[in-house]
Parts: structure tokens; sequence; C-alpha cells
């Protein structure tokens, strides 16, 4: 295969992985955006995700297809209410306050990647995908009859991969559209601004924080249920989430979803390509080290506003 | 009828208020004043719910608003216009009032009536509440508190750098609340402000009650309020 169709190749691989990464990262970034809460467990809303779709896909019959539906619809549901019921229990009383919620957080990371070791089990247990056709894909050649179109051997890519990318613009889009353009949105912003106006004016602040820590739980879980049929569930899955979502959104700028989209696929894209040409190792380094430039030169962020 | 029946409150174990006592009537313009650090913006907080209330009670029209989770303090018509504006800055205007629309689900109409008394609001819907001038940002401010239809409306100095042509506007407003019957409670530093609007005055020193003053009493002698604010 020559340097064109490899790279095709890697930027697909780049694609999945930016699409994943930019859902798990959106609900890192909601939470953080309406609530100044940097949530340490993040990784393991993603980790339950995955893990619940292999339990749902294990219990409910009817083929790979119908399991996989259910938990697409039951993870997020689940995972979300439970991490609203830990903001209810757990930050509520500690009056969100920064330094109090990140120790707390952590004990949540350990407490949720426990009780997964102890009933799900050391083992990564894959899920099948409801559909998983192979697409091979063309490439354009310059032959002896002018641009001849062919299909190289090994350039391929399968129609679930395609899904991903598709299902994770379509959740993205909602959330936008959910924020700016719906009254939920508008709750979430004004109480985002201004708290105690907020309060003043009929916002249950205590509830909404509830609600975005849930949606933003959700979207994580949503990314693990997506990402299982590629990659196994494993009850450590979420160490890699939180660290590459975190870079993500300290790129992209805290609090900002179009800084966290951009971020996203800059990260997912650079980490696919180079983990095809050179190693995994490298890519890795390479994105700490983007974060190093950006907190150096950019401390807001790619798309953030400056602290007012 | 508002009705603050012996309240005492602070910011955590800072007490401000200690066996605060007014009341306010309906159709009428009660004042607060009082020094600056006297608790006038801790009454308004404590009206609204936002800091708790350790003792007393807080009653409107007899129903009691102390004790209410704070974010159903506005739903029974309380309309805050708070220091500073605290707009939802980077919202539009047409997005804080929508803020203010929804506390009790007022319909268009309301938005209407709204926008009817502050025509330079409507030229302005979709900007940004920060770009607005200080003035602007006040009459949005008292849009978004007029949104809720209140019955009791709380005013901390409206008008506060204002210019003298955005005070005048400010004013008539508060005029035409009083007259449709609403009370309204103002916090108000500017004396001859407070003698041309004020019915009822009610003066504060250090968190507790020092003076009450009806109309007749302010026109008789409007020294004394020269003298309890110390100007």
């Amino acid at each position: 295969m020559d340097f064109g169709p490899y790279l095709m190749l890697a930027m697909l691989e780049g694609a999945v992985m930016a699409a994943v990464l930019a859902l798990t990262a959106s609900g890192l970034s909601l939470v953080f955006g309406v609530m100044r809460v940097v949530n340490v467990a993040h990784g393991e809303f993603y980790m339950l995700g995955a893990v619940v779709a292999w339990f749902v896909a294990q219990h409910v019959g009817g083929g790979p297809a119908i399991g996989f539906v259910a938990a697409l619809i039951l993870a997020p549901l689940l995972v979300g209410g439970l991490a609203a019921l830990a903001d209810m229990t757990i930050l509520k009383r500690i009056d969100y306050d920064p330094e109090r919620t990140i120790v707390a957080t952590i004990g949540l990371l350990y407490v949720i990647q426990q009780v997964a070791l102890m009933t799900y089990g050391p083992n990564a247990q894959p899920v099948e995908p409801p559909f998983n056709q192979r697409i091979a894909l063309p490439w354009l050649e310059w032959g002896d009859g002018g641009l001849a179109i062919y299909f190289p051997w090994g350039l391929s890519t399968t129609s679930y991969k395609l899904f991903v990318i598709i299902a994770a613009v379509a959740v993205i889009l909602a959330v936008w559209l959910l924020m700016s353009r719906s009254k939920a949105g508008l709750i979430m912003r004004a109480t985002q601004l201004d708290g105690e106006m907020a309060t003043a004016f009929g916002i249950p602040v205590e509830r909404v924080y509830a609600a975005v820590f849930g949606i933003g739980a959700g979207l994580a879980a949503l990314a693990g249920v997506l990402i299982v049929p590629i990659q196994q569930a494993h009850y450590l899955m979420g160490g890699d989430a939180l660290l590459l979502s975190f870079i993500v959104v300290i790129i992209g700028g805290l609090g900002s979803l179009p800084g966290t989209i951009v971020a996203a696929v800059l990260i997912g894209m650079s980490d696919g390509i180079i983990s095809v040409f050179f190693s995994p190792t490298l890519a890795k380094i390479i994105a700490t080290l983007l974060v190093a430039l950006v907190l150096v030169f950019r401390p807001q962020g790619l798309f953030g506003a400056r602290a007012r | 009828m508002l009705e603050i029946d012996g309240i005492t409150a602070g910011y955590g174990p800072a007490t401000v208020l200690r066996a605060l006592s007014l009341r306010a009537a309906p159709g009428q313009i009660t004042c607060l004043m009082g020094r600056n650090g006297a608790g006038k913006t801790t009454t308004m907080k404590a009206i609204m719910g936002l800091l708790p209330v350790t003792a007393g009670t807080i009653t409107l029209d007899g129903a009691p608003l102390s004790g209410l989770p704070a974010h159903e303090v506005p739903r029974r018509g309380v309309g805050y216009i708070p220091q500073g504006r605290r707009l939802f800055g980077e919202l539009t205007v047409a997005q804080n009032l929508t803020v203010g629309l929804m506390t009790r689900k007022s319909g268009p109409d309301t938005r209407e009536e709204v926008l009817e008394l502050f025509p330079r609001l409507r030229e302005r819907l979709a900007q940004r509440a920060d770009t607005l001038s200080g003035g602007e940002q006040q009459m949005l401010a008292t849009a978004r508190a007029l949104c809720l239809r209140p019955r009791l409306l709380l005013l901390d100095e409206p008008t506060e750098g204002l210019q003298p042509s955005m005070i005048e506007a400010i004013r008539q407003v508060i005029l035409r609340m009083r007259d449709s019957g609403a009370i309204v409670l103002l916090v108000e530093q500017r004396i001859d402000a407070v003698l041309a609007m004020a019915d009822h005055v009610h003066v504060i020193e250090n968190g507790r009650n020092l003076e009450d003053l009806d109309a007749a009493a302010l026109a008789a002698d409007p020294s004394r309020l020269r003298a309890h604010l110390g100007v």
C-alpha cells in the first residue's frame, strides 16, 4: 500500500477515536462549565457505560442489535441517574467547594472502580456490534488511462466505525442545540452565569446541578457504550479516557463546547495518525506536550474566555 | 402586605440583621435607609431567601416566605432588582427577559407590556446584556423583575450611577407599580428622592430598627432623616 491509503486508514481510526473522545470530553466540559466542578470520576462513568452495555447485552435476548440498542438507551440513563444521586448525596453536602470536590470525586473514582472489579471482574469482555460489515474504501491513482479508482488491499473500515462517528456527531449536535436553543439550556446557562440571581428568578439551582452532573456522566456512558464493540469493556478503561478528556478540555478551554470538539478532533486525529506511523506512546507524549504548551502560552485554552 | 417580624440573619457566623422588623403596604412606596453596612441589601437577600433567616418570620399577604426554598420565593410574586443589576451578561436581552417570564410562567402579553414600558429594550432584544449601557442595563434588570408580574417589588439602589434622564425613567416605573397596587420596597441613598416618593421610611442601623417615619412626619421635619444618615 502507498502512503496515501495508509494515511486515510490512520485518519479513519483517528476519527473514531476523536468521536468517542469528543463525547466523553463534552460531558466533562459541560459539568465544569455550568458547575465549576472538576470531576475526576468522569472516566469511571465512561467505564460504567461500557460495563453496563456488556451486562445489558448479556441479559437481553434477541440478537446483538436489540441488546446494543437497549444498552444505548439504558446505560446513559442508569449512569446519569447514579451521577445525579452522587451529586445530591456528596457534592451538594460539601457545597461544591473546589478542593473538596476534587477529593470527593477521587473517592468516587475508586469506589466505582472497585465495585466494578468486584461485580464485573478483572477480565476484558467484548460486546458484539449490532452490524459490522467490512467496507472496502476506494483510492484514486494516476494510471495509464488517467485517473482510475481502485480498492487497495487492506484499506477498509467497518460500518460500525462509521456509525460511531455519525452517532457522536449527532449527539454533540443535540447537546449544542439543547444548550443554545432550549429552555433547559437557558436555565443551565443562567445558573452558570449567576447562581444566586438564577435562584432569585425561580430556578432550582440544586436540581439544575444534579441534572447537569447526570447529563455529563450520561454523555461519558454513551461514549463507553459506543466504544465497547471496538475495544471491549474493562474495569480500568476509565483512566485513559479521563486523561485524554482532561487534555482535550484543557486545550479547548474549560467549559467551551466548540473548543472541546476542536481539541477532540485535533487530539483524536493526531493520536490515530501518529499511532499508525510511529507509536502510540509518541502520540501520548505529543498530546501531553501540547497541553503543556497551551498552559504556558494560552492558559485559558484555545477557545476559553479569559477569567473575568 | 409584607411583614417582617423580628428577623435575625447573616452570612455564616457573621450576624448582620438583629431582630429587624418592618412592614410595607400595597399601593405604597416603602423606603429602607441606613448608612453603608447597616444591612439594607442583607434585608433584601433575606426576603428573597438567599440568606438563612435564623429567627423571626417574613410573610407576604399572610403567607410565610421565610422557610421556603429560595427558588420558591420569586414564584410567590417577589421581583428582585439587585444592587449592581446582576444581569445574565452573556445572554441576550430577550433571554434575560425569558428567564424572568419563566419564573411564574408569564405569557407573551406580559412580555409586551414590559417592552412597552422600556421601548429601548425592544430595539436591543438580540444584543448581549453586557454590551448595553449602564442605564439600559438598569432598564433590563427592572424589566426582568417586572416579567414576574410582581406583588412585591424589591429595588436595591436602582438609580445608583445613572444619568438624570434614566433616574426619571426608573422613577416613573416605580410610581406606576405603586399605582397598580404592588408593594414597593426601595433601598435608596438619595434623601431628596426618598422625600419625593416615599410613603413610609424605615431607618436601620447595625441591622436594627432605628426609626420609622411616615410621609407626614418626613414632610414636617426632613432634617431628622439627615441626622440619622449623617449627611
